[in-house]
Protein backbone atom coordinates (compact mmCIF):
# COMPACT_ATOMS: atom_id res chain seq x y z
CA UNK A 1 0.00 0.00 0.00
CA UNK A 2 1.14 3.31 -0.84
CA UNK A 3 1.57 5.98 2.04
CA UNK A 4 -2.13 7.81 2.47
CA UNK A 5 -2.37 11.31 0.21
CA UNK A 6 -1.88 14.41 1.87
CA UNK A 7 -5.44 15.40 1.78
CA UNK A 8 -7.73 13.13 0.61
CA UNK A 9 -11.57 14.65 0.55
CA UNK A 10 -14.77 12.05 -0.65
CA UNK A 11 -17.78 13.25 -1.78
CA UNK A 12 -18.06 16.16 0.04
CA UNK A 13 -20.88 18.11 0.50
CA UNK A 14 -21.24 21.13 2.99
CA UNK A 15 -24.52 22.97 3.18
CA UNK A 16 -24.99 25.94 5.41
CA UNK A 17 -28.68 27.93 5.94
CA UNK A 18 -29.99 25.55 3.34
CA UNK A 19 -27.17 26.64 0.80
CA UNK A 20 -24.84 24.13 -0.91
CA UNK A 21 -21.03 25.64 -0.48
CA UNK A 22 -19.76 22.68 -1.10
CA UNK A 23 -20.92 20.18 -3.17
CA UNK A 24 -19.63 16.62 -3.80
CA UNK A 25 -16.11 17.06 -4.00
CA UNK A 26 -14.13 14.14 -4.37
CA UNK A 27 -10.35 15.26 -4.93
CA UNK A 28 -6.42 13.63 -3.71
CA UNK A 29 -4.07 15.80 -3.10
CA UNK A 30 -0.70 13.95 -3.09
CA UNK A 31 2.39 14.76 -0.41
CA UNK A 32 5.02 17.11 -2.58
CA UNK A 33 2.10 19.13 -4.60
CA UNK A 34 1.66 22.57 -4.75
CA UNK A 35 -1.60 23.37 -5.43
CA UNK A 36 -3.26 26.80 -5.80
CA UNK A 37 -6.88 27.17 -5.23
CA UNK A 38 -8.96 29.78 -7.55
CA UNK A 39 -12.62 30.16 -8.18
CA UNK A 40 -14.71 33.61 -7.29
CA UNK A 41 -15.88 34.92 -4.07
CA UNK A 42 -17.95 32.42 -2.27
CA UNK A 43 -16.90 29.81 -4.25
CA UNK A 44 -16.00 27.67 -1.57
CA UNK A 45 -12.06 28.25 -0.99
CA UNK A 46 -11.65 29.33 1.81
CA UNK A 47 -14.11 26.43 3.63
CA UNK A 48 -11.88 24.14 1.41
CA UNK A 49 -9.46 25.04 3.87
CA UNK A 50 -10.96 24.86 7.30
CA UNK A 51 -12.35 21.51 6.37
CA UNK A 52 -8.45 20.20 6.00
CA UNK A 53 -8.87 21.91 9.12
CA UNK A 54 -11.04 20.13 10.84
CA UNK A 55 -12.76 23.52 11.80
CA UNK A 56 -15.41 22.65 9.69
CA UNK A 57 -17.11 19.50 9.12
CA UNK A 58 -19.45 18.05 6.08
CA UNK A 59 -22.41 17.94 5.67
CA UNK A 60 -21.72 14.75 3.73
CA UNK A 61 -18.84 12.58 3.07
CA UNK A 62 -15.33 11.95 4.40
CA UNK A 63 -12.04 14.21 4.45
CA UNK A 64 -8.75 12.27 5.22
CA UNK A 65 -5.68 14.41 6.53
CA UNK A 66 -2.50 12.32 5.74
CA UNK A 67 -4.68 9.22 6.30
CA UNK A 68 -6.49 10.48 9.94
CA UNK A 69 -8.68 12.78 10.69
CA UNK A 70 -8.23 16.17 10.18
CA UNK A 71 -8.52 17.12 13.63
CA UNK A 72 -5.22 14.64 14.39
CA UNK A 73 -3.26 16.54 11.74
CA UNK A 74 -3.85 19.12 13.01
CA UNK A 75 -0.31 20.17 14.75
CA UNK A 76 1.15 18.80 11.33
CA UNK A 77 -0.40 21.83 9.08
CA UNK A 78 1.09 25.58 9.49
CA UNK A 79 -2.38 27.76 8.75
CA UNK A 80 -2.14 31.66 7.34
CA UNK A 81 -6.15 32.34 7.43
CA UNK A 82 -7.86 34.90 4.72
CA UNK A 83 -9.09 37.16 7.84
CA UNK A 84 -7.17 36.61 11.44
CA UNK A 85 -8.93 36.82 14.70
CA UNK A 86 -5.82 38.03 15.88
CA UNK A 87 -6.49 41.01 18.68
CA UNK A 88 -4.23 43.48 16.30
CA UNK A 89 -3.56 45.76 19.62
CA UNK A 90 -2.25 42.50 22.03
CA UNK A 91 0.42 43.09 24.00
CA UNK A 92 2.83 40.69 22.58
CA UNK A 93 6.70 41.05 20.86
CA UNK A 94 7.17 39.52 16.68
CA UNK A 95 8.88 36.40 18.73
CA UNK A 96 6.13 35.82 20.84
CA UNK A 97 3.38 35.66 18.30
CA UNK A 98 5.81 33.53 15.95
CA UNK A 99 6.15 31.02 18.98
CA UNK A 100 2.61 30.72 19.49
CA UNK A 101 3.17 28.63 15.97
CA UNK A 102 5.31 26.31 17.73
CA UNK A 103 2.04 24.80 20.45
CA UNK A 104 0.78 22.74 21.36
CA UNK A 105 4.49 21.25 21.43
CA UNK A 106 6.10 18.37 23.03
CA UNK A 107 5.97 20.13 26.09
CA UNK A 108 2.31 20.06 28.29
CA UNK A 109 3.46 23.28 30.01
CA UNK A 110 6.39 25.30 31.31
CA UNK A 111 8.65 27.39 29.05
CA UNK A 112 9.72 27.08 25.31
CA UNK A 113 12.89 25.17 24.49
CA UNK A 114 15.59 26.77 22.95
CA UNK A 115 14.79 24.74 19.39
CA UNK A 116 11.16 26.03 19.51
CA UNK A 117 13.08 29.67 19.41
CA UNK A 118 15.58 28.35 17.10
CA UNK A 119 12.42 27.29 14.60
CA UNK A 120 10.84 30.82 15.59
CA UNK A 121 13.86 32.68 14.29
CA UNK A 122 13.96 30.78 11.16
CA UNK A 123 10.87 31.48 10.19
CA UNK A 124 11.69 34.66 10.77
CA UNK A 125 14.43 34.95 8.55
CA UNK A 126 12.33 33.88 5.78
CA UNK A 127 10.10 36.55 6.11
CA UNK A 128 12.66 39.13 6.20
CA UNK A 129 11.55 39.92 10.49
CA UNK A 130 14.20 38.40 11.93
CA UNK A 131 16.04 41.62 13.06
CA UNK A 132 13.18 43.24 14.54
CA UNK A 133 11.41 39.98 16.32
CA UNK A 134 11.94 42.06 19.80
CA UNK A 135 9.41 44.72 18.43
CA UNK A 136 5.55 44.89 19.60
CA UNK A 137 3.09 43.27 16.92
CA UNK A 138 0.55 46.17 18.11
CA UNK A 139 3.05 48.95 16.62
CA UNK A 140 3.68 46.94 12.90
CA UNK A 141 2.05 48.33 9.74
CA UNK A 142 -0.49 45.98 8.08
CA UNK A 143 2.12 44.04 5.78
CA UNK A 144 4.95 43.51 8.58
CA UNK A 145 1.81 41.86 10.78
CA UNK A 146 0.63 39.89 7.67
CA UNK A 147 4.36 38.57 7.52
CA UNK A 148 4.36 37.98 11.53
CA UNK A 149 1.94 35.60 10.67
CA UNK A 150 3.13 33.83 7.75
CA UNK A 151 6.33 33.05 10.02
CA UNK A 152 3.87 31.75 12.51
CA UNK A 153 2.42 29.17 9.64
CA UNK A 154 5.80 28.26 9.16
CA UNK A 155 7.40 28.29 12.72
CA UNK A 156 6.15 24.56 13.20
CA UNK A 157 8.06 23.18 10.16
CA UNK A 158 4.32 21.78 8.89
CA UNK A 159 4.16 19.25 6.51
CA UNK A 160 1.36 20.59 4.94
CA UNK A 161 0.88 24.19 4.48
CA UNK A 162 -2.76 26.17 4.16
CA UNK A 163 -2.38 30.00 2.67
CA UNK A 164 -5.57 31.35 2.31
CA UNK A 165 -4.55 34.82 0.20
CA UNK A 166 -1.21 35.20 1.95
CA UNK A 167 0.04 38.43 -0.43
CA UNK A 168 -3.02 40.61 0.83
CA UNK A 169 -1.39 43.92 2.72
CA UNK A 170 2.05 42.84 0.88
CA UNK A 171 4.00 44.81 -1.35
CA UNK A 172 5.35 43.96 -4.69
CA UNK A 173 8.75 43.21 -3.67
CA UNK A 174 7.43 41.52 -0.45
CA UNK A 175 5.11 39.41 -2.52
CA UNK A 176 8.01 37.93 -5.27
CA UNK A 177 9.80 36.83 -1.81
CA UNK A 178 7.22 34.88 -0.68
CA UNK A 179 6.29 33.45 -4.05
CA UNK A 180 9.93 32.83 -4.35
CA UNK A 181 10.09 31.22 -0.33
CA UNK A 182 7.11 28.85 -1.65
CA UNK A 183 8.95 27.76 -4.39
CA UNK A 184 11.95 26.59 -1.94
CA UNK A 185 9.42 25.29 0.87
CA UNK A 186 8.00 22.91 -1.60
CA UNK A 187 10.17 20.70 -1.54
CA UNK A 188 9.78 19.66 1.61
CA UNK A 189 5.89 20.62 2.08
CA UNK A 190 2.53 20.01 0.61
CA UNK A 191 1.29 23.69 -0.37
CA UNK A 192 -2.56 24.72 -0.58
CA UNK A 193 -2.86 28.50 -1.78
CA UNK A 194 -5.96 30.35 -1.99
CA UNK A 195 -5.50 32.96 -4.75
CA UNK A 196 -6.68 35.35 -6.79
CA UNK A 197 -3.06 35.96 -8.64
CA UNK A 198 -3.88 34.26 -11.75
CA UNK A 199 -0.70 34.96 -13.27
CA UNK A 200 1.02 33.52 -10.73
CA UNK A 201 -0.92 30.01 -10.04
CA UNK A 202 0.45 29.18 -14.14
CA UNK A 203 4.00 30.11 -12.82
CA UNK A 204 4.56 28.16 -9.94
CA UNK A 205 2.33 25.64 -9.27
CA UNK A 206 1.70 22.02 -10.11
CA UNK A 207 -2.26 21.72 -9.90
CA UNK A 208 -4.69 24.37 -9.97
CA UNK A 209 -7.78 23.68 -8.53
CA UNK A 210 -10.85 25.49 -9.57
CA UNK A 211 -13.44 25.94 -6.94
CA UNK A 212 -17.62 26.90 -7.27
CA UNK A 213 -19.25 24.80 -5.35
CA UNK A 214 -18.03 21.80 -7.20
CA UNK A 215 -14.52 21.47 -8.44
CA UNK A 216 -11.90 21.02 -10.96
CA UNK A 217 -8.24 19.87 -11.20
CA UNK A 218 -6.08 20.91 -13.83
CA UNK A 219 -2.80 20.59 -14.25
CA UNK A 220 -0.88 24.02 -14.83
CA UNK A 221 -0.12 24.70 -18.25
CA UNK A 222 -3.66 23.30 -19.09
CA UNK A 223 -5.88 26.23 -17.96
CA UNK A 224 -7.22 27.87 -20.59
CA UNK A 225 -8.85 31.06 -21.15
CA UNK A 226 -12.16 29.08 -21.81
CA UNK A 227 -11.93 27.16 -18.34
CA UNK A 228 -11.42 30.41 -16.44
CA UNK A 229 -14.71 31.74 -18.01
CA UNK A 230 -16.44 28.34 -17.32
CA UNK A 231 -15.51 29.08 -13.62
CA UNK A 232 -16.31 32.58 -13.22
CA UNK A 233 -18.93 32.97 -15.76
CA UNK A 234 -20.31 36.34 -16.61
CA UNK A 235 -17.85 38.00 -13.88
CA UNK A 236 -14.90 36.82 -15.37
CA UNK A 237 -14.77 40.75 -17.06
CA UNK A 238 -14.95 42.43 -13.18
CA UNK A 239 -12.32 39.96 -12.10
CA UNK A 240 -9.71 40.71 -14.77
CA UNK A 241 -10.34 44.37 -14.04
CA UNK A 242 -9.45 44.06 -10.10
CA UNK A 243 -6.14 42.44 -11.33
CA UNK A 244 -5.05 45.54 -13.89
CA UNK A 245 -6.37 47.94 -11.23
CA UNK A 246 -8.29 49.93 -13.90
CA UNK A 247 -10.16 52.64 -12.01
CA UNK A 248 -13.47 52.10 -11.38
CA UNK A 249 -13.09 48.33 -12.15
CA UNK A 250 -14.60 45.44 -10.52
CA UNK A 251 -14.87 46.68 -6.98
CA UNK A 252 -18.13 48.85 -6.23
CA UNK B 1 -0.65 61.04 54.55
CA UNK B 2 1.58 61.55 57.80
CA UNK B 3 -1.47 60.98 59.33
CA UNK B 4 -2.12 57.74 57.47
CA UNK B 5 1.52 56.58 58.26
CA UNK B 6 1.43 57.05 62.18
CA UNK B 7 -2.55 55.38 62.06
CA UNK B 8 -0.77 52.53 60.34
CA UNK B 9 1.79 52.02 63.01
CA UNK B 10 -1.35 52.97 65.80
CA UNK B 11 -4.21 50.32 64.22
CA UNK B 12 -3.39 46.29 63.63
CA UNK B 13 -6.67 46.69 61.45
CA UNK B 14 -5.40 49.47 59.16
CA UNK B 15 -2.33 47.63 58.74
CA UNK B 16 -4.30 44.26 57.96
CA UNK B 17 -6.04 46.16 55.01
CA UNK B 18 -3.54 47.67 53.67
CA UNK B 19 -1.10 43.72 53.38
CA UNK B 20 -4.80 42.51 52.17
CA UNK B 21 -4.62 45.19 48.89
CA UNK B 22 -1.41 44.64 48.26
CA UNK B 23 -1.55 40.83 48.63
CA UNK B 24 -4.96 41.51 46.32
CA UNK B 25 -3.12 43.35 43.87
CA UNK B 26 -1.33 40.23 42.65
CA UNK B 27 -3.68 37.73 42.23
CA UNK B 28 -6.15 40.83 40.38
CA UNK B 29 -2.83 42.40 38.47
CA UNK B 30 -2.25 38.70 36.67
CA UNK B 31 -6.08 37.79 36.22
CA UNK B 32 -6.98 41.41 35.24
CA UNK B 33 -4.77 41.30 32.13
CA UNK B 34 -6.29 38.39 30.74
CA UNK B 35 -9.61 39.76 31.91
CA UNK B 36 -8.70 42.61 29.69
CA UNK B 37 -6.97 41.25 26.90
CA UNK B 38 -9.54 38.58 26.36
CA UNK B 39 -12.32 41.19 27.01
CA UNK B 40 -13.49 39.02 29.84
CA UNK B 41 -14.74 41.81 32.19
CA UNK B 42 -18.87 40.50 31.27
CA UNK B 43 -17.66 37.27 32.56
CA UNK B 44 -16.17 38.75 35.64
CA UNK B 45 -18.94 40.58 36.29
CA UNK B 46 -21.63 37.74 35.80
CA UNK B 47 -19.16 35.35 38.32
CA UNK B 48 -18.70 38.22 40.87
CA UNK B 49 -22.76 38.95 41.28
CA UNK B 50 -23.52 35.34 41.19
CA UNK B 51 -21.60 34.77 44.05
CA UNK B 52 -23.98 37.03 45.82
CA UNK B 53 -26.52 34.08 45.08
CA UNK B 54 -24.60 31.70 46.85
CA UNK B 55 -23.60 33.72 49.69
CA UNK B 56 -26.82 34.17 50.08
CA UNK B 57 -27.74 30.79 50.69
CA UNK B 58 -24.26 29.89 52.75
CA UNK B 59 -25.91 32.77 55.07
CA UNK B 60 -29.49 30.88 55.08
CA UNK B 61 -28.32 27.15 55.68
CA UNK B 62 -26.29 28.31 58.60
CA UNK B 63 -28.72 30.59 60.25
CA UNK B 64 -32.28 29.59 59.09
CA UNK B 65 -31.10 25.25 59.17
CA UNK B 66 -28.27 25.76 61.72
CA UNK B 67 -25.66 24.26 59.49
CA UNK B 68 -22.98 26.21 61.51
CA UNK B 69 -20.35 24.13 59.06
CA UNK B 70 -21.26 26.38 56.30
CA UNK B 71 -19.43 29.89 55.58
CA UNK B 72 -20.24 32.54 53.19
CA UNK B 73 -16.95 31.93 51.35
CA UNK B 74 -18.21 28.32 50.94
CA UNK B 75 -21.67 29.40 49.18
CA UNK B 76 -19.30 32.28 47.21
CA UNK B 77 -16.63 29.58 45.87
CA UNK B 78 -19.74 26.97 44.78
CA UNK B 79 -21.64 29.92 43.18
CA UNK B 80 -18.51 31.49 40.97
CA UNK B 81 -17.53 27.87 40.28
CA UNK B 82 -20.83 26.75 38.82
CA UNK B 83 -21.01 30.49 37.27
CA UNK B 84 -17.89 29.54 35.41
CA UNK B 85 -18.58 26.05 34.13
CA UNK B 86 -22.03 27.48 32.95
CA UNK B 87 -20.26 30.47 31.25
CA UNK B 88 -17.36 28.06 29.95
CA UNK B 89 -19.85 25.33 28.28
CA UNK B 90 -22.20 28.02 26.83
CA UNK B 91 -18.70 29.99 25.35
CA UNK B 92 -18.14 26.77 23.97
CA UNK B 93 -21.49 25.44 22.52
CA UNK B 94 -23.18 28.46 21.88
CA UNK B 95 -20.76 31.45 21.48
CA UNK B 96 -23.52 33.37 19.55
CA UNK B 97 -25.91 33.67 22.73
CA UNK B 98 -22.80 34.28 25.09
CA UNK B 99 -23.61 37.95 26.41
CA UNK B 100 -27.13 37.38 26.88
CA UNK B 101 -26.57 33.70 29.16
CA UNK B 102 -24.44 36.18 30.78
CA UNK B 103 -26.88 38.53 31.36
CA UNK B 104 -29.28 36.11 32.60
CA UNK B 105 -26.95 34.31 35.40
CA UNK B 106 -25.55 38.04 36.88
CA UNK B 107 -28.96 38.64 37.45
CA UNK B 108 -30.64 35.04 38.84
CA UNK B 109 -27.50 34.75 41.26
CA UNK B 110 -28.17 38.19 42.32
CA UNK B 111 -31.73 37.79 42.89
CA UNK B 112 -31.10 33.71 44.73
CA UNK B 113 -29.24 36.00 47.03
CA UNK B 114 -31.90 38.89 47.81
CA UNK B 115 -34.70 36.54 48.44
CA UNK B 116 -32.23 34.00 50.91
CA UNK B 117 -30.71 37.03 52.65
CA UNK B 118 -35.09 38.06 52.91
CA UNK B 119 -36.06 34.38 54.03
CA UNK B 120 -32.46 34.75 56.64
CA UNK B 121 -34.33 34.67 60.28
CA UNK B 122 -32.34 37.21 62.86
CA UNK B 123 -30.18 39.70 62.13
CA UNK B 124 -29.98 39.48 58.14
CA UNK B 125 -26.64 41.33 56.77
CA UNK B 126 -27.48 44.34 54.35
CA UNK B 127 -26.62 42.85 50.46
CA UNK B 128 -24.59 46.14 50.48
CA UNK B 129 -21.87 45.43 52.87
CA UNK B 130 -21.36 42.23 50.07
CA UNK B 131 -20.99 44.93 47.30
CA UNK B 132 -18.94 47.45 48.45
CA UNK B 133 -16.91 44.76 51.10
CA UNK B 134 -15.39 46.02 54.14
CA UNK B 135 -11.76 45.82 53.57
CA UNK B 136 -11.47 47.22 57.08
CA UNK B 137 -12.49 43.37 58.81
CA UNK B 138 -10.27 41.53 57.26
CA UNK B 139 -8.51 39.14 60.35
CA UNK B 140 -5.38 37.03 59.73
CA UNK B 141 -6.80 34.35 58.18
CA UNK B 142 -8.02 36.43 55.58
CA UNK B 143 -4.67 37.41 54.68
CA UNK B 144 -3.55 33.40 54.66
CA UNK B 145 -5.99 32.41 52.24
CA UNK B 146 -5.53 35.85 49.98
CA UNK B 147 -1.54 34.35 50.10
CA UNK B 148 -2.09 30.69 49.39
CA UNK B 149 -4.28 32.47 46.06
CA UNK B 150 -1.83 34.52 44.93
CA UNK B 151 0.20 31.72 44.86
CA UNK B 152 -2.01 29.30 42.97
CA UNK B 153 -3.21 31.93 40.46
CA UNK B 154 0.68 32.79 39.93
CA UNK B 155 1.63 28.77 39.50
CA UNK B 156 -1.08 28.23 37.16
CA UNK B 157 -0.18 31.44 34.67
CA UNK B 158 3.48 30.32 34.95
CA UNK B 159 3.31 27.03 34.05
CA UNK B 160 0.66 27.92 30.97
CA UNK B 161 1.62 31.20 30.02
CA UNK B 162 2.13 30.27 26.31
CA UNK B 163 -0.92 28.72 26.03
CA UNK B 164 -3.12 31.02 27.42
CA UNK B 165 -1.50 33.63 25.05
CA UNK B 166 -2.11 31.69 22.34
CA UNK B 167 -5.94 31.19 23.16
CA UNK B 168 -5.82 35.29 24.09
CA UNK B 169 -4.13 36.42 20.98
CA UNK B 170 -5.71 34.58 18.43
CA UNK B 171 -7.98 32.07 19.54
CA UNK B 172 -8.83 30.75 16.19
CA UNK B 173 -5.58 30.02 15.34
CA UNK B 174 -4.78 28.03 18.63
CA UNK B 175 -7.65 25.76 17.51
CA UNK B 176 -6.56 25.37 14.61
CA UNK B 177 -3.13 24.17 15.64
CA UNK B 178 -4.46 21.48 17.45
CA UNK B 179 -4.49 23.64 21.31
CA UNK B 180 -6.83 22.49 23.48
CA UNK B 181 -8.69 25.98 23.29
CA UNK B 182 -11.84 24.98 25.45
CA UNK B 183 -9.55 23.43 28.23
CA UNK B 184 -7.32 26.49 28.99
CA UNK B 185 -10.70 28.38 28.80
CA UNK B 186 -11.92 26.64 31.13
CA UNK B 187 -9.11 27.28 33.56
CA UNK B 188 -9.11 30.91 33.56
CA UNK B 189 -12.85 30.83 33.66
CA UNK B 190 -11.98 28.79 37.29
CA UNK B 191 -8.79 31.33 38.43
CA UNK B 192 -11.56 34.14 37.15
CA UNK B 193 -13.86 32.91 39.78
CA UNK B 194 -11.19 31.86 42.58
CA UNK B 195 -10.18 35.76 42.51
CA UNK B 196 -13.59 36.71 42.31
CA UNK B 197 -14.76 34.85 45.15
CA UNK B 198 -11.72 35.57 47.71
CA UNK B 199 -11.83 39.43 46.79
CA UNK B 200 -15.68 39.50 47.16
CA UNK B 201 -15.40 38.16 50.90
CA UNK B 202 -12.98 40.47 51.37
CA UNK B 203 -13.76 44.17 49.59
CA UNK B 204 -17.12 43.45 48.02
CA UNK B 205 -18.35 42.78 44.22
CA UNK B 206 -17.80 46.37 42.98
CA UNK B 207 -14.15 46.72 43.77
CA UNK B 208 -13.37 43.33 42.36
CA UNK B 209 -14.74 44.20 39.40
CA UNK B 210 -12.68 48.28 39.33
CA UNK B 211 -9.41 45.96 40.29
CA UNK B 212 -9.70 43.25 37.85
CA UNK B 213 -10.15 45.75 34.80
CA UNK B 214 -8.71 49.41 35.69
CA UNK B 215 -5.05 48.34 36.90
CA UNK B 216 -4.34 46.19 34.19
CA UNK B 217 -6.22 48.74 31.22
CA UNK B 218 -3.98 50.99 32.57
CA UNK B 219 -1.13 49.02 32.20
CA UNK B 220 -1.96 47.70 28.88
CA UNK B 221 -1.37 51.28 27.80
CA UNK B 222 2.29 51.37 28.31
CA UNK B 223 2.98 47.50 27.50
CA UNK B 224 4.14 45.63 24.61
CA UNK B 225 4.53 42.22 26.36
CA UNK B 226 1.91 40.24 28.22
CA UNK B 227 4.28 39.83 31.25
CA UNK B 228 5.26 43.61 31.14
CA UNK B 229 1.62 43.90 31.24
CA UNK B 230 1.06 41.70 34.41
CA UNK B 231 3.75 43.40 36.03
CA UNK B 232 2.69 47.19 36.13
CA UNK B 233 -0.85 45.84 36.17
CA UNK B 234 0.01 44.69 40.07
CA UNK B 235 2.20 47.54 40.80
CA UNK B 236 -0.98 50.06 39.37
CA UNK B 237 -3.32 47.82 41.69
CA UNK B 238 -0.82 48.31 45.10
CA UNK B 239 -0.25 51.71 44.16
CA UNK B 240 -4.44 52.55 43.99
CA UNK B 241 -5.43 50.21 46.71
CA UNK B 242 -2.68 51.40 49.26
CA UNK B 243 -3.54 55.57 47.77
CA UNK B 244 -7.27 54.78 48.05
CA UNK B 245 -7.10 53.14 51.46
CA UNK B 246 -5.07 56.50 52.51
CA UNK B 247 -7.40 58.30 51.03
CA UNK B 248 -10.19 57.34 52.77
CA UNK B 249 -9.02 57.39 55.88
CA UNK B 250 -8.05 60.96 55.82
CA UNK B 251 -11.90 62.02 54.23
CA UNK B 252 -13.25 59.72 56.33
CA UNK B 253 -15.08 58.33 53.03
CA UNK B 254 -15.98 54.53 52.64
CA UNK B 255 -12.90 52.59 52.05
CA UNK B 256 -14.55 50.30 48.78
CA UNK B 257 -16.02 53.35 47.12
CA UNK B 258 -13.05 55.62 47.81
CA UNK B 259 -10.69 53.20 46.10
CA UNK B 260 -12.47 52.69 43.45
CA UNK B 261 -13.01 56.52 42.30
CA UNK B 262 -9.47 56.58 43.18
CA UNK B 263 -9.10 54.23 40.13
CA UNK B 264 -11.22 55.28 37.81
CA UNK B 265 -9.60 59.06 38.04
CA UNK B 266 -6.23 57.56 37.79
CA UNK B 267 -8.07 55.43 34.42
CA UNK B 268 -8.57 58.58 32.98
CA UNK B 269 -5.01 60.32 33.46
CA UNK B 270 -3.23 57.13 32.46
CA UNK B 271 -5.40 57.74 28.96
CA UNK B 272 -5.00 60.86 28.61
CA UNK B 273 -1.00 60.87 29.20
CA UNK B 274 -0.57 57.73 26.59
CA UNK B 275 -2.64 59.59 24.19
CA UNK B 276 0.15 62.71 24.73
CA UNK B 277 3.12 60.12 24.70
CA UNK B 278 1.71 58.71 21.58
CA UNK B 279 1.06 62.23 19.93
CA UNK B 280 4.60 62.95 20.96
CA UNK B 281 6.28 60.22 19.34
CA UNK B 282 4.36 60.64 16.29
CA UNK B 283 5.70 64.09 16.10
CA UNK B 284 9.23 63.55 16.45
Amino acid sequence: MSAPAAVDFRNVSLSYDGRDVLRDVSVVLEKGDFVSIVGPNGGGKTTFLKLVLGLLRPTSGTVRVFGGTPEAARPRIGYLPQRSAADRDFPARILDVVLTGRLPGARAFGPYSSLDREMALRALREVALADQSLRPFSALSGGEQQRTLIARALASEPELLLLDEPTSNLDVAMEKGLYDLLGRLHEQTTILLVTHDLGFVSDYTKTVVCMKQTLACHETGKLTGEMIVAMYGHDVRAVIHDHEDHPGGGRS
Amino acid sequence: MNGFASALLEHAFLRHALVAGLLVSVACGAMGTYVVVRRMTYIAGGIAHCVLGGIGAAVYLERAHGWTFVDPIHGALVAALLAALAIGTISVKAKERMDTAIGAVWAIGMATGVLFLARTPGYAQDLMSYLFGNILLVSTRDILVIAVMDALVLGVVVAFRNQLLAISFDEDYARARGVNVGFYHMILLVLVALTVVLLVTVVGVVLVIALLTIPAAIAGRFSGRLSQMMGLAVAASAVLTTGGLALSYNLNTPTGATIVLFAGAAYLVAVLASRLVRRRRLAS
